[in-house]
């Protein structure tokens, strides 16, 4: 049995239930908030009895990386795996996934402490940079640093922020990219989509305004997107990319709970009918192999 | 009647809603979670955490 994990049901969730429907499946919906296991013996939660294959789509990184994890440890498949969540949520795990890789990346410093993330932006990054807390998203926090005055600032903020997170500082160069960037949807071993995010903005989240076209899926952008997606693990995965004017297409981050309500009509695919396939492929090969292990002890 | 736990205001649930849906009250504009459907329960949506996103 499949289940769609998901504590908020979006569009896109909506969407993804609609593929299942089409595909004369009809999964249960868990809502993690209302789960529990038990860590020290066997047992789960009532709600996840039968339940084979989990199709991820929760918004919350903390809880789904724990539960996926728990999960997989009872032998339930779970789309994305655990490890892929948590190198997709964490943009310094993914950096250095995509180092690891050698794949190319803007500039990108790490530091622990303002006096030395501030050493790194004057004598070694340079300005304007940019600084992404390491857990976030949809552009939250995202900061713009054009010279020592304003990274003094953000990064006192930052400080009063709290939170252990706030203390891992991810500073990027800032790429002069030309009013756009593109996100190519990765499902598996394909590039299925790609759209174009223009923005006067610096900022080309759609959740801050970014309007979208379509954007050739083959060539360049795909490959380099799945170089990317089996940097992290693989899965159904949106890679974002950012064209540098002399350094060319760099992976600027690869979301593992992709909204793709935007990009259906202008790229003309069936994207969540695609993650859906998926799946239902992954709960077929449960089954197979499943059935081959029964068979193997009867 | 579904009624807003906010402004107790009557709030219209789409027939095709799902439940974990957000929908807007259209009288104080809270964002209402359709925690069931059968009868129609909502409450006020969690708040934007750091840790959601994509």
């Amino acid at each position: 049995m499949i289940a769609l994990l998901a504590s908020r049901v979006r569009v896109e969730e909506k969407l993804l239930l609609q593929s299942y429907s089409d595909a004369g499946m009809q999964p249960v919906r868990l809502d993690p908030r209302r789960l529990w296991a038990d860590l020290s013996g066997s047992r789960l939660d009532e709600a996840l009895r039968g339940v084979t294959v989990v199709h991820d789509r929760s918004i919350a990184f903390g809880t789904t990386a724990h539960l996926l994890e728990v999960l997989e440890s009872r032998g339930i498949r779970c789309v994305n795996t655990s490890a892929v969540v948590r190198t997709c949520g964490d943009k310094i795990a993914t950096s250095v996934a995509l180092q690891r890789a050698g794949v190319p990346q803007p500039e990108t410093r790490l530091a622990f402490s303002t006096e030395e993330a501030l050493r790194l932006l004057d004598e070694d990054l340079g300005y304007p940079a940019v600084i992404k807390p390491a857990v976030g998203s949809w552009g939250r926090l995202v900061a713009r640093l054009n010279d020592r005055h304003a990274a003094e600032a953000v990064l006192e903020d930052r400080e009063q922020l709290g939170g252990w997170t706030h203390r891992s500082l991810y500073l990027q160069r800032l790429v002069d990219k030309p009013g756009r960037d593109v996100r190519v949807f990765v499902v598996g071993e394909q590039p299925v989509a790609a759209i174009f995010r223009h923005s006067e903005h610096w900022i080309t989240n759609t959740a801050r305004g970014a309007t979208t076209s379509a954007c050739p899926v083959d060539g360049i952008f795909g490959a380099l997107a799945m170089d990317a997606a089996r940097a992290v693990g693989g899965g159904l995965l949106a890679v974002d990319i950012v064209e540098d004017p002399q350094l060319g297409p760099l992976v600027l981050e690869v979301n593992h709970g992709m909204e793709f309500r935007n990009s259906i009509e202008p790229t003309g695919v069936d994207i969540p009918g695609a993650m859906v396939s998926h799946v239902l492929a992954a709960h077929a090969a449960w089954a197979q192999s499943s059935s081959a292990c029964s068979g193997a002890t009867s | 009647m579904n009624t807003c736990p906010e402004c107790e205001s009557s709030v219209t649930v789409p027939t095709d809603a799902v439940e974990g849906e957000i929908v807007a009250c259209n009288s104080c504009s809270a964002e209402l979670e359709l925690l069931a459907l059968d009868p129609v329960d909502l409450a006020l949506a969690p708040e934007l955490a750091e840790d959601w996103g994509e």
